[in-house]
């Protein structure tokens, strides 16, 4: 009953996606196709990184940027906007179902907005320059990256007071990683010191991951073991907050 | 009597502040209960503790003869809710809305539309059921609330503050539909600060002041202790005195026994709010 008390969630969700897929497939792709022109053939045209060019270095790094925010915000804005303005999470939980299948249910939607903004960027980046391979384990690492994000928006949303305090949360914690999670640079060219802050952004795993699955490089197991332990850690703080918030 | 909700004691502290405090209720199988009090007395926590959503922090309450805080998922199938403020969601449409919530109550397909249907024809909104939330009035809105609290066929209905914000002939509307749903056998536990819709709906009232039960019993029951018959003495820029009595004799006879030269004076039915400012010294509104 639970897997499909977290669907019944979902289904909600998906029906509202439904309702406006074409918007969200465009809205989606504007900001990753954005940093590939500007980062990609702009800034690193002529350069290489880690024995790529700089354009198969940076695509499977804005994937994981682009996993990062739609499953974040895919969860986390659709359960703010629920709890605070529709005031709709409330009727949730006087559903006679357990707290597990709701927060599965409210972070699968994450999950799915994640797995469909990346993919459609990845179909875009294979029309562009077919330079990069998508193998079981870039699948995988894509799957963790999405439920991660999506748990951590979940938890944001529950933890926010206000729309305001959501937008504090990504501008204090998803845009810094956006430029130093690895995305753009690789972690590996940066002092020591540095290094230790950067391994400590889950961002910076998925791209590890991602881009070692894509360029057939070696696999960083201990990454995707990390990325793996964020989903731990925030899947167990939205039930600890969601216990807590009905005390 | 079989009692549908009870609770003992019930306390909830907000730090310093008692949002409810040593609360004792019985509300019976079948019969609509009216709790009365004015914003801020207790009334919402009071719901939200039996709804499950907020913990008691003393003192115990049953739903049917579930433990709201032990038996809390058990509680969830035997009540349906229509909040005070709009808890659609207003990116679906009618019929979605309705369909997650007999999902989330484990209504099997077949049953789910057949429910869906019967409740949309209840409510008169079938003919509005792929509209999208947020194209319909506030009064469907309300209607589709009630729907959809009556989707899984609670035999408990908790209404907060129904009417809130309606036009007064969307107001009477929503009572015909809480009348019928009692008929149909269902309980009706219904929060308002409007005397009117307490006296016009409920068998029973409970008034709930600064997070106590003050006075517990029929619309009837109440007035007469306080007295049936009001004597209002209007004094030209001093306000107005109340006066109460056992029945509209005495009541006369006291207005007789008036100087002549007192004026303004209005000899009418006691109320349920008169009943409330005695016992509490304002109006219910305030």
């Amino acid at each position: 009953m639970s897997v499909m008390d977290a669907y019944s969630i979902l289904w909600a969700d998906l029906m509202v996606l439904k309702r406006r897929i074409a918007r969200y497939l465009v809205t989606t792709l504007v900001s990753p196709i954005l940093y590939l022109v500007a980062f990609g053939w702009g800034l690193g045209r002529g350069i290489s990184v880690d024995g790529a060019s700089y354009f198969e270095f940076v695509v499977p790094g804005i994937i994981a940027l682009t996993a990062m925010n739609s499953s974040f915000n895919g969860a986390g804005t659709r359960l703010n906007v629920d709890r605070l303005f529709f005031k709709s999470f409330d009727e949730c939980l006087m559903a006679p179902i357990s707290l597990l299948s709701l927060l599965q249910g409210k972070a699968m939607i994450g999950v799915v907005r994640g797995l469909i903004s990346s993919t459609a960027f990845m179909v875009v980046a294979l029309l562009i320059a077919p330079a990069f391979t998508i193998g079981p384990l870039f699948l995988v690492s894509l799957l963790v990256t999405c439920l991660a994000f999506a748990f951590l928006g979940v938890l944001a949303a529950l933890l926010a007071k206000s729309h305001e305090d959501m937008a504090t949360f990504g501008s204090l914690i998803l845009l810094p990683m956006t430029f130093l999670g690895g995305t753009f640079f690789s972690v590996s060219q940066v002092p020591d010191a540095l290094k230790y802050v950067l391994y400590a952004l889950p961002l910076t795993h998925s791209s590890l991951c991602l881009r070692a699955a894509a360029l057939g490089q070696p696999f960083p197991w201990e990454s995707l073991f990390a990325i793996g332990s964020f989903w731990l850690i925030f899947f167990v703080g939205c039930n600890l907050v969601l216990k807590r918030a009905s005390v | 009597m079989h009692i549908m909700i009870k609770a003992e004691h019930l306390t909830k502290d907000y730090g310093a502040k008692k949002a409810v405090d040593d609360l004792d209720l019985e509300v019976g199988l079948g019969s609509t209960f009216g709790f009365l009090g004015p914003n801020g007395a207790g009334k919402t926590t009071t719901i939200r503790i039996l709804t499950t959503l907020t913990r008691p922090t003393s003192g115990r309450a049953w739903i049917n003869g579930f433990d709201v805080v032990k038996e809390a998922t058990k509680v969830k199938g035997e009540f349906g809710i229509v909040q005070q403020h709009l808890s659609l969601n207003r990116e679906l449409s009618v019929r979605e809305n309705l369909d997650l919530h007999a999902r989330l109550h484990h209504l099997d397909k077949a049953e789910r539309k057949e429910r869906i249907d019967e409740l949309l024809d209840y409510v008169n909104l079938s003919e509005y059921s792929d509209h999208l939330i947020d194209s319909i009035s506030g009064g469907m809105k309300r209607r589709v609330m009630i729907a959809r609290a009556l989707i899984h066929r609670p035999r408990l209905l908790i209404l907060d503050e129904p009417t809130v914000g309606l036009d007064a002939q969307t107001r009477r509307r929503i009572w015909d539909l809480i009348r019928r749903m009692n008929s149909d056998g269902t309980t009706v536990f219904l929060t308002t600060h409007y005397i009117e819709e307490a006296e016009a709906l409920c068998d029973d009232v409970g008034i709930i002041h600064q997070g106590r039960m003050i006075s517990l019993g029929s619309p009837l029951e109440l007035r007469k202790r306080l007295g049936l018959a009001a004597v209002e003495l209007r004094r030209n820029g001093n306000g107005t005195e109340y006066s109460y009595f056992p029945d509209r004799a005495s009541a006369t006879e006291y207005v007789q026994s008036l100087p002549p030269s007192a004026e303004n004076i209005v000899l009418r039915e006691s109320n349920l709010e008169d009943v409330f400012v005695e016992l509490t010294g304002r109006r219910v509104s305030e």
